[in-house]
């Protein structure tokens, strides 16, 4: 088990030396996440984490991606899914152009499920979706496209209880465990990283998604994640987040509805 | 240990089980003394459906307020905490709840071990573990680190679990304080409150 200030002491090694800022990082998580590290790269101590940090840039990456959280799941929270498939979609069909955001997209299983659905809604052709991480390892995984075959089955039970009502096997095709999805339905979708705590608005959207990324931050930052996408919602955007987060206790609440009991809220006041 | 002086509350119970263990929580929680004088937080293992039927049901056999944990709740005395389908449940060193989608341990999310280990990091000795009736490994590691950080270890006396696994596993791994039946647990719970102390 690290100390408390062993913590700090590499949070800080890794915003001078590389630039990513975790200080305001829910250190109960970031512990965990440091603790599982030491074990399974085997360090013999803290120290030698430490030093490898410093010494090897290259091992920054796997660092990055180890810290962070990147469990994720196609249709996850499928009553969701049909909320914004039967409520929240079929208000931007007269759109002559849909702008999606997946902020902390992670492999990309939220991302290939929304292109999914505005296929099927005859959507997809003038949608764009932009899928941003600060985690250069798992984009390159959402890119192309590949998954494990394992949790396909979830997947598709998932996709059917969120009112799909397709082979959902017919999306994908499978070889030596894995599975890649149709090309097409990539084709709209642009992957490109983006920190949360340090870049800023790169463009207005219909629809922002957030799930399960600002758990992991404090107060302080998920207030300013939140101006970050008040700036980059159109009127009448939606904002997304996963199923235990609210914008209850920011200011920016009263500009919004919330739709149906669901973490989704509608900007209604510029 | 910890310092936690500033912490509201002074004390934490933290409940865990798998299979069989509801039925032990439904005789424990109408037993309960009202107001709880300290905070308590509850870990069941169960499908990852998203609904709040656990805490429902918990929530009609007690006049202690039952809450599922949100994002950023705050640990106060008198409320029983529950941790929700899906994710784990960690606390932070000023009391606030995170909830973090990391990979499941022992099969399980939440796990007990995630939310034991972090509880005993920031209470240390004010911490009271409890562990029922289950068919896995969970929670073992946990009480471990309860009774490192020196708080008191509690399991459910396995000859009156509905599965021994779970206690059984703690018993042979850990150093436990209280092997104890279910009105027993009730008697400790409502014991005076520095006897949840060391
Ligand atoms: C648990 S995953 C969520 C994936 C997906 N949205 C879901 O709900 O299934 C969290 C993701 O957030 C990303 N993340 C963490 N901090 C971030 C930041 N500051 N900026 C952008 N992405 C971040 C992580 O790299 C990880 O891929």
């Amino acid at each position: 088990m690290i100390r408390d200030d062993e913590l700090e002491l590499l949070l800080n090694d890794v915003l001078d030396r590389y630039g990513y800022d975790f200080m305001n990082y829910s250190r109960a998580s970031l512990k965990r996440r440091v603790n599982r590290l030491l074990t399974i790269d085997k360090f013999p101590s803290f120290a030698e984490l430490r030093y490898r940090l410093l010494s090897q840039p290259d091992y920054i990456k796997r660092f990055v991606e180890e810290l962070t959280v990147n469990v994720t799941e196609m249709f996850r929270d499928p009553a969701f899914y049909q909320t914004l498939r039967t409520t929240i979609l079929p208000t931007l069909t007269a759109k002559p152009f849909i702008r999606i955001w997946h902020a902390g997209c992670s492999t990309g299983e939220e991302v290939f499920s929304m292109a999914i659905m505005l296929r099927e809604m005859g959507l997809l052709h003038k949608s764009l979706l932009y899928a941003t991480d600060l985690s250069p390892g798992v984009l390159e995984t959402a890119r192309a496209g590949i998954f494990p075959l394992a949790p396909m089955k979830q997947n598709s039970e998932n996709y059917r209880l969120s009112g799909g009502t397709q082979d959902f096997s017919e999306y994908y095709t499978a070889q030596y465990g894995y599975v890649k999805f149709d090309a097409s339905l990539a084709s709209r979708m642009v992957f490109s990283t983006h920190n949360l705590v340090s870049d800023g608005s790169f463009n207005e959207f219909d629809l922002i998604m957030c799930r399960n990324v600002m758990i992991y931050f404090d107060k302080p930052l998920q207030e300013r994640v939140l101006i970050l996408f008040d700036n980059s919602l159109g009127p009448l955007g939606y904002l997304v987040l996963g199923t235990k987060e609210t914008i209850r206790f920011s200011p920016m609440q009263g500009r919004y509805r919330q739709i149906d009991s669901e973490k989704i809220w509608r900007k209604i006041a510029d | 240990m910890a310092e936690n002086s500033g912490l509201n509350p002074k004390t934490v119970v933290v409940i865990g089980g798998s299979t069989g263990s509801i039925d032990v929580l439904l005789q424990l929680l109408p037993a309960l003394p009202n107001p709880l004088t300290f905070a308590m937080v509850v870990v069941i293992h169960r499908k990852n459906t998203s609904d709040s039927a656990l805490a429902n049901l918990l929530a009609v056999r007690t006049h202690v307020p039952v809450q599922e944990v949100e994002d950023k709740d705050v640990l106060t005395a008198g409320t029983i905490y529950l941790a929700p389908a899906d994710y784990h449940l960690l606390l932070e060193k000023d009391g606030t709840f995170t909830l973090d989608y990391s990979g499941k341990v022992h099969y399980s999310r939440p796990s007990i071990d995630v939310t034991f280990e972090s509880v005993a990091d920031v209470y240390g000795s004010g911490v009271t573990g409890i562990l029922l009736s289950g068919a896995n490994a969970d929670g073992t590691a946990g009480l471990q680190a309860i009774s490192q950080a020196g708080g008191t270890t509690i399991v459910q006396h396995p000859d009156t679990a509905q599965v021994a696994y779970m206690p059984q596993q703690a018993i042979q791994n850990v150093q436990i304080d209280h092997i104890l039946t279910a009105p027993e647990i009730i008697q400790f719970l409502n014991s005076s409150p520095d006897v949840l102390i060391r």
